[in-house]
This record gives C-alpha cells, sequence and structure tokens, in this order.
C-alpha cells in the first residue's frame, strides 16, 4: 500500500533506523507542501490561504494559540479533513480525494487514542496487519518497536493498565512501526506534566533524528517548539505569521503577534521618526539601522526581550545604551531568575529577567517601588509591525507571567 | 425498648429486605409449587412434595412445543431488532441527516404505546396487507417491530461515549471503514450490543398483548399458559418457568461477574508500571 515504504523486511530496529536515516539523506522520505489551502466550516474560516514547504525528513511545527487552525492543518494533511480550495502534496504528488487510510502518514493523537480493547502489541501492529505484511515480520517489527520506546515488557498488557506517558509512547510506536513517510504529532506531550515532558521532548527528537521521518509536529507550548523543531512556523487566526528557524523565531520575531507569543516580549510603541531613527512612545529617540523597513511617521513597536535588558536604580548605570525610565511594580522570585514588572509609562509594562548568578548580585537589585532605569544593547533591540490579525493576548498565550507591552 | 432501638438502627436494612421480599416472593411461590403434588387439575394449593413434575418436565407435548417456539421466536427477534437497531443508533448518532431530530423522537413511540394498541393495530395491518398468514411470521415482524425501540436506546448510548478519535485512529493506520467498524466500532459497543440483543430476547419470550392479537394459530408459551389457565394450568408450567427463572439469573451473574472482571482489569494499574524510568533508547 501507500503506506509502505520500499524498504525490504529487516531484522533490528537499529537497521530499520540507519535505512530510514540513510533514505531521509538521500532519496527522502517525503515533504509536505500546501498550496493556497483554505479550510471553511460554515461561516468560520479554520485556515486561510496557506502555504507552506515542509522539506523531506525535517522536524517542523505549527505553533500557535487554539483556535489558529494548526490541528486543522495537520488534519488536512492526515486526510481527516479535506481543503476546501487549494493543494496537499506528500512527497509531490497531490493527495486530494484520498481518504486517510490510503495516504503515506501516520498520526499520534493528542488523546493517544489507543484501541482500549487490544493489547500493546496488537495496537503497534494494527497498521501492518492492514497492509498485510507477514506475520513473523509484524512479530519482529512490533517487538523491535517496543523496545525502542522501553515497553518490551508490556507488550500483552492492554493501553489502561500504563500511565500516560507509556501510553504517548505506544502511540508513537504504532505510528512510526508503519514507516511513514510523514509522521503528524499532534500535540502528543500535551496531557503529560511537565517533567515527562521535557525528557520525552528530548527523546522525540532523538527518535525522529534516528529514523529520518518528516515530523510535522502541532504544539502550543512555545517552549517545545524551540526545543525541538528544525522550523517553525507560527500561526494566528489560519494565517502563518512567521516561519522560521527557532533563533530567528525567537529573536527577530516579524510581528508583535510572533513577538508576543514566543516568550517574554517587551513591545514598545514607537514612530520611525527616519530611515535610521525611531522615537519611542515612552522615551528616547533611538538610531537602528531597521527603521529603513518603516516609512517615515509609521508607527512600530520595539521589542526587547527581557533576558536582554538590564535594570539600575535611576541615576546610575551606562546612559550612553538606549533605555527608559520606570517603576518596579513586582518582583518575583522564579529560582533560576528574578522576574520583574517595570512600568515605563501608562499602560505600557516591561518585564526584566535577571538571572540569579549570586546571592549578592540578586539582593542589589532594585525592589518593588524603586525608581530604575531599564538599557539595553541597540543590537538587542528589533522592530516589529503590528500583526494583520489580532494581537496575541494574555489569555492566549500559555505560558505564565507573559507581560504584554502594549494592553 | 432495645428492640424499639434496634429496629430503628437496622430500619433501612429491614425495608430493604421487605421491598425485596415483595418482589420475589411470588416467584419463590410458583417454584415452591413446582415440587407440588396437587390432587386435581389446580396447582392452587399446596398437598404434598414431589420431583415427579421435574422428571417430567417435558412430558406435555403442546407445553414443550409452545416452548420452543417461544425460544425460536425470541432467538430471531432478537438476532433481526438488534442487527437493525444497532444500524439504526449508528446512523441517529453518527449522521446528520434531514428529519434525524424526530426520528429519534420516533423511535421511543413503540415503547411509550399501549400494547393492545400496538397489537390491535398490527392484526388490523397484517389483515389489511394481506400478505402474510398470521403465524410465525407476523409474530416475528411483530416482536421485532417493538424490540427495535429497546435496542436503540441502549446501543445509542453505548456509541455516544464513543471515542471517535479510535475510528480516526484505525483510519489513520490503513483501515477501511469496515474494517474500522469490524476491528475496532464493534468491538467497542459490543457491551452494548451484547446487552440489546439479551433484552430484546428476554421482552420477546415475555410478549403476551401483542403476540395474543396476530399469533393466528401459533402457541408461544405465555399464550399457552394463559389458555391453559382456563382449563387448569400443569404443575409443568411452573417447573419450566422455575427454569427460565434459573437460566435468567446465571445469565444475569456471568454478565455481572464479566463485567466485575473487566473493571478489576481497567483499574489494575501495578506501581512499577507507574513508576517505571521514561525511555531508553537503544542507538
Amino acid at each position: 500500500m501507500e503506506g509502505s515504504p520500499d524498504l525490504p523486511p529487516t531484522d533490528s530496529a537499529e537497521d530499520r533506523a540507519e535505512q530510514a536515516a540513510g533514505k531521509a539523506a538521500g532519496s527522502g522520505s517525503g515533504g509536505v507542501r500546501l498550496e493556497g489551502v483554505t479550510k471553511q466550516f460554515g461561516d468560520f474560516t479554520a485556515v486561510e490561504e496557506m502555504d507552506l514547504d515542509i522539506a523531506d525528513g525535517e522536524f517542523f511545527t505549527m505553533l500557535g494559540p487554539s483556535g489558529c487552525g494548526k490541528t486543522t492543518t495537520l488534519r488536512m494533511i492526515a486526510g481527516f479533513e479535506q481543503p476546501t480550495t487549494g493543494k496537499v502534496l506528500i512527497d509531490g504528488s497531490d493527495v486530494a480525494g484520498l481518504p486517510a487510510f490510503k495516504r503515506p502518514t501516520n498520526t499520534v493523537f493528542q488523546s493517544y487514542a489507543l484501541f482500549p480493547h487490544m493489547t500493546l502489541e496488537e495496537n503497534v501492529g494494527f497498521g501492518l496487519k492492514r497492509k498485510k505484511v507477514p506475520k513473523d515480520e509484524i512479530k519482529k517489527r512490533v517487538a523491535g518497536e517496543l523496545e525502542r520506546v522501553g515497553l518490551s515488557r508490556e507488550a500483552k498488557r492492554k493501553p489502561n493498565q500504563l500511565s500516560g506517558g507509556q501510553q504517548q509512547r505506544v502511540a508513537l510506536a504504532r505510528a512510526l512501526v508503519n514507516l511513514p513517510k510523514v509522521l503528524l504529532l499532534d500535540e502528543p506531550l500535551g496531557a503529560l506534566d511537565l517533567k515527562l515532558r521535557k525528557g520525552l521532548q528530548v527523546q522525540l527528537k532523538q527518535i525522529q533524528r534516528d529514523v529520518g521521518i518528516t515530523f510535522v509536529y502541532v504544539t502550543h507550548d512555545q517552549e517545545e517548539a524551540l526545543t525541538m523543531s528544525d522550523r517553525i512556523a507560527v500561526m494566528n487566526e489560519g494565517r502563518i505569521e512567521q516561519c522560521d528557524d527557532p533563533e530567528s523565531v525567537y529573536e527577530r520575531p516579524s510581528t508583535t503577534f510572533v513577538a508576543g507569543f514566543i516568550g517574554v516580549s517587551n513591545l514598545l510603541p514607537a514612530v520611525a521618526s527616519s530611515s535610521s531613527e525611531i522615537k519611542l512612545d515612552t522615551g528616547p529617540a533611538i538610531a537602528t539601522p531597521e527603521a529603513s523597513r518603516f516609512g517615515t511617521g509609521e508607527r512600530c513597536f520595539a521589542v526587547v526581550r527581557p533576558e536582554k535588558l538590564e535594570i539600575d536604580l535611576e541615576g546610575r548605570g551606562d546612559t550612553s545604551k538606549p533605555g527608559v525610565d520606570g517603576v518596579v511594580e513586582t518582583s518575583l522570585y522564579l529560582g533560576t531568575a528574578t522576574q520583574m514588572a517595570v512600568r515605563v509609562a501608562e499602560g505600557v509594562s516591561m518585564t526584566v529577567l535577571c538571572p540569579n548568578v549570586s546571592d549578592e548580585e540578586r539582593q542589589s537589585l532594585p525592589g518593588a517601588g524603586a525608581r530604575v532605569r531599564i538599557s539595553w544593547l541597540p543590537e538587542h533591540m528589533h522592530l516589529v509591525a503590528e500583526s494583520a490579525g489580532n494581537k496575541a493576548t494574555a489569555d492566549e498565550t500559555p505560558t505564565d507571567n507573559v507581560t504584554q507591552g502594549v494592553n | 425498648m432495645r428492640a424499639w432501638r434496634w429496629l430503628r438502627e437496622n430500619s433501612i436494612l429491614i425495608i430493604g429486605l421487605l421491598a425485596i421480599a415483595y418482589m420475589l416472593v411470588p416467584i419463590l411461590v410458583i417454584a415452591v409449587f413446582s415440587f407440588n403434588d396437587p390432587p386435581g387439575r389446580y396447582n392452587f394449593e399446596w398437598a404434598g412434595f414431589t420431583t415427579e413434575y421435574w422428571a417430567d418436565a417435558f412430558g406435555i407435548e403442546e407445553l414443550t412445543e409452545s416452548l420452543l417456539t417461544s425460544i425460536r421466536l425470541a432467538f430471531f427477534t432478537a438476532i433481526g431488532a438488534t442487527i437493525l437497531g444497532t444500524l439504526l443508533a449508528i446512523a441517529l448518532v453518527r449522521y446528520q441527516f434531514f428529519g434525524r431530530r424526530a426520528a429519534n423522537l420516533l423511535i421511543v413511540i413503540p415503547m411509550a404505546t399501549p400494547e393492545v394498541v400496538i397489537g390491535a393495530a398490527l392484526l388490523s395491518f397484517f389483515l389489511t396487507l394481506d400478505v402474510f398468514q398470521l403465524g410465525f411470521t407476523t409474530l416475528l415482524i411483530a416482536h421485532i417491530m417493538f424490540s427495535v425501540s429497546f435496542v436503540v436506546i441502549v446501543v445509542r448510548s453505548r456509541l455516544i461515549g464513543f471515542d471517535r478519535r479510535l475510528e480516526e485512529a484505525a483510519a489513520d493506520l490503513g483501515a477501511n471503514a469496515f474494517t474500522t467498524f469490524r476491528k475496532v466500532t464493534l468491538p467497542l459497543i459490543a457491551p452494548g450490543v451484547a446487552s440489546a440483543a439479551f433484552l430484546s430476547f428476554a421482552l420477546s419470550i415475555d410478549d403476551f398483548v401483542i403476540s395474543n392479537f396476530n399469533s393466528g394459530s401459533t402457541v408461544t408459551f405465555p399464550l399457552y399458559i394463559f389458555g391453559a389457565n382456563q382449563r387448569g394450568i400443569p404443575v409443568q408450567v411452573n417447573v419450566i418457568a422455575t427454569m427460565l427463572f434459573a437460566v435468567t439469573i446465571i445469565a444475569m451473574l456471568a454478565v455481572i461477574i464479566q463485567q466485575k472482571r473487566a473493571e478489576k482489569a481497567a483499574a489494575m494499574r501495578p506501581e512499577e508500571v507507574a513508576n517505571k524510568p521514561a525511555i531508553s533508547i537503544p542507538v
């Protein structure tokens, strides 16, 4: 069937991994291409005119708040939904009208969707059985896959006898054993606790490197996306706001939405006063070559990440660096760092993150109520245009302590 | 004084026992009287203990025949009603179509309509239609008709709690619609389907009113007893009734034990399983 890659039967999971990895480097297990894809449910447009090119063997993440269309996009690739208009191509061929069971993709569902009436073995072997793979080969591949996820001893158990993390690994094994051209993962770690999630993130990335299969990963957790992905598409209201590698998305967000959704961001409203300078609404004029991207007089926002800010009591510190004055409103001890909210103007506050290097340094930080000056290096400031869609608001961003520069 | 206190402390138990007795004593009487040795044609007064009628349980040909007819009828009713009702339930839960809400309501009408009305209506229907002779076929049609509603309601409740993503997962793994139904949907709704089948079997074997209108010359077990009541009920009726009761009880116990076992398996999550360290990847 379409789902079975042209691999000869192999002896072990490792062999298979090697071959698949070789394949990813060479002939290619399959990329995904969306061309002008729109999906409407009645009056509601879930995905709008989306173009996407996911390379073969890539770990690609679609990141966004709930309702941004990321899961719908995934379901269109899987074949559970058909696009209203536009084309979906998998491994170069148009899959329009091809039902899910004929597509060379496999999915790891958010709720795992393990078959409760089957043992782990039967669950993992389900796909191979549908492809009429010989029985002893099924047995071998299932055993290999269960070993990969460390559940060999539980092979005869039913899913409800496992913990959440174990169930998640079975779901992964059940999909991977079929060696799909593309593996689709719909918030696979969403239901797990933080510690387990962190461990599995690393392992998932490692597995992806081993097997070389294209992973399309959907999540609303920005940290997860940054940790694992080769590239991230940040989505909002059915559109891609930015599609780039993790570092670019974090360091150089292209819209206020991306800046607000990825990490804690400080957005300072400003206006481009010339092609080489902006004027902050709440502070000084700052020279920056990026101003040339905006017409003179055009509104924009200056973004500086909280960890790039320096905070000093008013009147002290390096005044040659750009900065603004404000009042510390709250100071939170986070363990690895201290997070301070500083009000710089009516309705505009900034978050400053100071790493806990030493006790001494931490104790010297200004407390609540102190008048301070926040400054940064010019190269750490980045200009963004306001998002076409809505701005990320606090209730949409999953991270705790997100402080919006603009209210 | 102490007796009063004891009564008060155990009042719930006492009331409960009385209620159970109220429900079970008539059945007990039937069972006890299956060992009676009545002098005349009526088995209403205790006359002495005998196992004679148990030994000769199937001695009355007409009675045995009516029992076999009833079992056959109930068997086919269960099959017909379960298949039809399950498909109906799936359509009602899964698909959006014109008249779905109306259909959901109409499905309970046979349950709410007095049996006499259904029986009489069916009779005039069969007579007007003039295709089937009154007999086993008309009985089967009638029994399937009134059982389907119950099947739909039982299976529907099972389907409403069904996780559709399991079917998507099956499709994702290469199973077409039919395989998905056979391998995933059906096994998971099987408990509901099975109880629906048992229920329609029981409803059929029990039915008197509707059968009485549509049986023609066919005699089911309830019809035989009713007829025999006029002439005098043989003790074998008690014997067979007791047997039926025993079979039902055993079947029910089997279902309960099975369910308990399933629940236990579901609840079992050994510590070592839960606490096992996360993945180790052979690299």
